[in-house]
């Protein structure tokens, strides 16, 4: 039984929130999930960055331990026996991934498996492995103790019970807020006070940006889906540099295993940095949504499948953004004369007759 | 009878083995010669444009200042501009420089060469300037075609041209596509 | 082992239970593009070239294991674009001067290059220009030319019993590090390993064998790669 708690998605921080107020809801989850599954070993992969919780948790744990909630014979049920490790994380997102985060626990590089096998089948050291959010793990507690159909009861037909989001950005309120699903953004948007909004990021880079004409959309899994982060960008926003960061940083955490992700959003990258120097063309969106459908759909892991939704959404919902920025011409040559001959014309002593274009 | 298509050709940065494949179509360059007429170009030793030409070929990429003019004046006169061999697409063997700042280049070549005594870096401006890298026709100007190839062999080129100059799109099959 | 069938490209082909879809294909003579597959090795699922369409989903063809509701398609617009475009990405993630390449002809990239009609790539690029290692007496390695499919690295562990090469860092620093810090003349790869040999770039080559072979009696110079699998079809 393991709890996913590498809350690495940019603009994340509820589980954050479980750690310090809830903790013993979360391990609650764990031993009743154990329970079902029939597992004895927990393991909560934490968070690099929130190496600081850990001695809070580790006394949590301890005093689960002195009241009989863990351990052997689990509330003096005889044969139930399950207790939880922390296992830190190394620091790196792909390790979010579940199969990378396994690699990773087992203490090797964190990089996906191939899949299938699945870890339901074959996961932590090769065992049969339940692997949840933390999340998860307390609706489940939540559940055992109020009842299913309380559960049910809230949210939309498809998405249930309530979804625990972290906002951030342009907004007078920002936090963690646990909200029934199906909430539209803009009803989000005034609970949390950005009635300015220009766009928001549901579902962290590799969710969905939308734009104000679209902010009667809800927040549910047949809708807009998100692991939780929700990102408020004012009008004084550049959007384009926002998509171009994102860009960045999944560029950035792509493990390199597999070609599409490693060299796509690399080249996503600069043909980013071509628009927003104003070297664009409309032959540069039309390849990059080539090369965003490529890498969305040939990618071996969520990282890869979902690096490119920044570009492709906004692509989408705010075209705007990138064809204000385009050339006025058909054709921009990628070399920029001036800087290409500055060396030699230095070296020679007298500058090129060529002329800028 | 309405005036023969003109075509144009020059050598950037390359070996001039390109214009040598050209050479390569054997007698059908009597069939190529009844069809166009050859406007500026290292086949006729024309040096300018005489005026408007129909198709631009290309050998070479793009090294120095003096190519980017060149590149851009066969632009400006050709209606159809075509890249051939694998210098005019990716920079080929010249560009083989771009793994080494130009700076460590000219230094190898002209100060610490092992046969060198008391050498140094060109400066005539009568020398085109050398840009810090080897670029591919296609990120200086616009190019309509591509013929890959090192060189492109006798048929790309005949199989190519004779479709530009019916107003086709020049298509080549598997065995004309190399890059070698 | 167990026979069952499956749909390949619209017909019913037999497949041998813990056969992946690739090697299913293979067995019927349908060539689904690869480059980091080796019959010989464990796949690696590195370059997404066999990505293929299981039930109207993309499924990567050489770790995907076959199975009897599968219908399958290998052939398609939609996938052979995408795998144009893997091609291209490789191209310009590394510095491949094909007319002076020793793998020329007989390369497996340039084959896929040449199947999926790319003329030149055109993607801005990367340029990483990593130095070459001729440190060892029989063979060098030109991480220019690397597409970094792991064949090298699983040939290493699965063949010939060492670890002499591996992956090391990530996204696009990625590269081949060698198990030893002193080049790859310091480390315990042999002329005769699998290791050596099953590059399919011009990246691990054996020294003083390049240029060989005449133009037009390479692998690629006649029939597309790949070929050699359909033929067994008719
Ligand atoms: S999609 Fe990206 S992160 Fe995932 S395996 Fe491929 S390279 Fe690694
Ligand atoms: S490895 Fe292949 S693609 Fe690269 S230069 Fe050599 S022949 Fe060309
Ligand atoms: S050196 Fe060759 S075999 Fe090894 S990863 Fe690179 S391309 Fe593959
Ligand atoms: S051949 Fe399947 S991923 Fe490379």
């Amino acid at each position: 039984m393991v709890c996913n708690a590498d809350e690495g998605e940019p603009g994340t921080f509820k589980d954050r929130v479980v750690f310090t107020e809830v903790p013993d809801l979360l391990f609650e989850g764990m031993t009743v999930a154990g329970y079902a599954v029939g597992a004895s070993e927990g393991i909560v992969y934490l968070r690099a960055e929130y190496e600081y919780l850990l001695p809070g948790l580790l006394e949590v744990l301890d005093r689960r331990r002195r009241l009989g909630l863990l351990g052997r014979n689990i509330c003096g049920k005889e044969g139930f026996d399950f207790d939880v490790r922390i296992q830190m994380g190394a620091g790196s997102y792909v390790c979010g991934e579940e199969s990378s985060l396994l690699e990773s626990a087992e203490g090797r590089r964190g990089a996906p498996r191939t899949r299938p096998p699945f870890p339901v089948t074959r996961g932590y050291r090769n065992q049969p492995t339940a692997l949840n959010n933390a999340e998860t793990l307390c609706c489940a507690a939540r559940i055992l103790a109020k009842g299913a159909d309380w559960f049910a009861a809230q949210g939309t037909r498809d998405s249930t019970g309530t979804k625990l989001l972290s906002v951030s950005g342009d907004c007078a309120r920002p936090g963690t807020y646990e909200v029934e699903f199906g909430l539209s953004v803009n009803k989000l948007l005034a609970l949390v006070g950005a009635d300015e909004a220009a766009a928001v990021q549901v579902g962290g880079p590799s969710g969905t940006c939308v734009a104000p004409k679209d902010f009667g959309r809800k927040i549910c899994y047949e809708d807009l889906s998100t692991g939780g982060s929700v990102m408020v960008f004012g009008p004084g926003r550049d959007m384009l540099e926002v998509v171009r960061d994102f860009t960045e940083f999944f560029a950035e955490e792509s493990c390199g295993w597999c070609a599409p992700c490693r060299v796509g959003t690399e080249v996503l990258l600069r043909m980013l940095d071509e628009i927003r120097d104003g070297r664009g063309t409309q032959d540069h969106l039309y390849r990059m949504m080539q090369l965003g459908d490529t890498v969305k759909a040939c990618s071996r892991c969520g990282l890869g499948q979902t690096a490119v939704n920044p570009f492709l959404t906004t692509l989408r919902n705010m075209r705007d953004i990138y064809t204000e920025r385009l050339s006025a011409h058909e054709y921009v040559p990628r070399l920029d004369l001036k800087k290409a001959v500055a060396f030699s014309e230095e070296l020679a002593g007298h500058r090129s007759e060529v002329k800028e274009e | 009878m309405a005036a023969k298509p003109r075509v144009a050709t020059c050598s950037l940065t390359g070996c001039f083995g390109c214009h040598m494949s050209l050479l390569d179509i054997d007698e059908r360059i009597i069939d190529l010669i009844g069809l166009v007429d050859f406007d500026k170009s290292p086949i006729d030793d024309i040096k300018s444009f005489t005026g408007p030409v129909d198709v631009g070929i290309i050998e070479g990429g793009v090294s120095n200042d003096e190519n980017v003019e060149v590149l851009r004046s066969f632009r400006e006169h050709c209606g159809v501009l075509v890249a051939v061999g694998e210098c005019a697409l990716t920079g080929g063997v010249p560009s083989m420089r771009n793994l080494v700042p130009l700076k460590e280049c000219l230094e190898e070549a002209y100060l610490k060469g092992p046969t060198l005594v008391g050498g140094a870096i060109p400066n005539d401006p009568e020398i085109p300037l050398l840009l810090d890298r080897v670029y591919p026709c296609h990120e200086v100007v616009r190019i309509d075609y591509m013929l890959p190839g090192c060189p492109p062999s006798a048929d790309v080129l005949w199989t190519a041209l004779a479709a530009l100059l019916k107003g086709e799109e020049p298509k080549l099959g598997y065995e004309l596509i190399k890059y070698d | 082992m167990k026979k069952f069938t499956f749909v390949l490209n619209g017909r019913d082909v037999e497949a041998l239970e813990g056969q992946s879809i690739l090697e299913a294909a293979d067995g019927a003579g349908v060539y689904i593009p690869r480059l980091c597959y080796h019959k010989d090795l464990l796949p690696g699922g590195h370059c997404r070239v066999c990505s293929v369409k299981v039930n109207g989903k993309v499924a990567n063809a050489c770790t995907m294991p076959a199975a009897d509701w599968m219908v399958v398609d290998t052939d398609t617009e939609e996938l052979n674009e995408y795998r144009r475009l893997i091609i291209e990405l490789l191209f310009v993630e590394g510095n491949h001067f094909c007319p002076i390449c020793e793998k020329s002809g007989d390369c497996e990239l340039q084959a896929l290059a040449y199947k999926f009609g790319m003329t030149a790539p055109l993607w801005p690029t990367l340029s990483k220009n990593p130095p070459v290692d001729a440190s060892h007496p029989d063979v060098f390695i030109d991480r220019n030319r690397c597409v970094l499919c792991g064949r090298c690295v699983r040939a290493s562990r699965e063949r010939d019993g060492k670890s002499v090469f591996g992956l090391e860092g990530r996204g696009i620093r990625t590269r081949i590090a060698l198990d030893s810090l002193d080049g790859l003349g310091m480390t315990a790869l042999g002329r005769n390993d699998a290791a050596a040999t099953i590059c399919p770039t011009g990246s691990l080559v054996l020294k003083r064998v390049g240029f060989t072979t005449p133009y037009g009696a390479r692998a690629y110079d006649k029939a597309p790669i790949g070929s050699e699998i359909e033929k067994k079809e008719e």
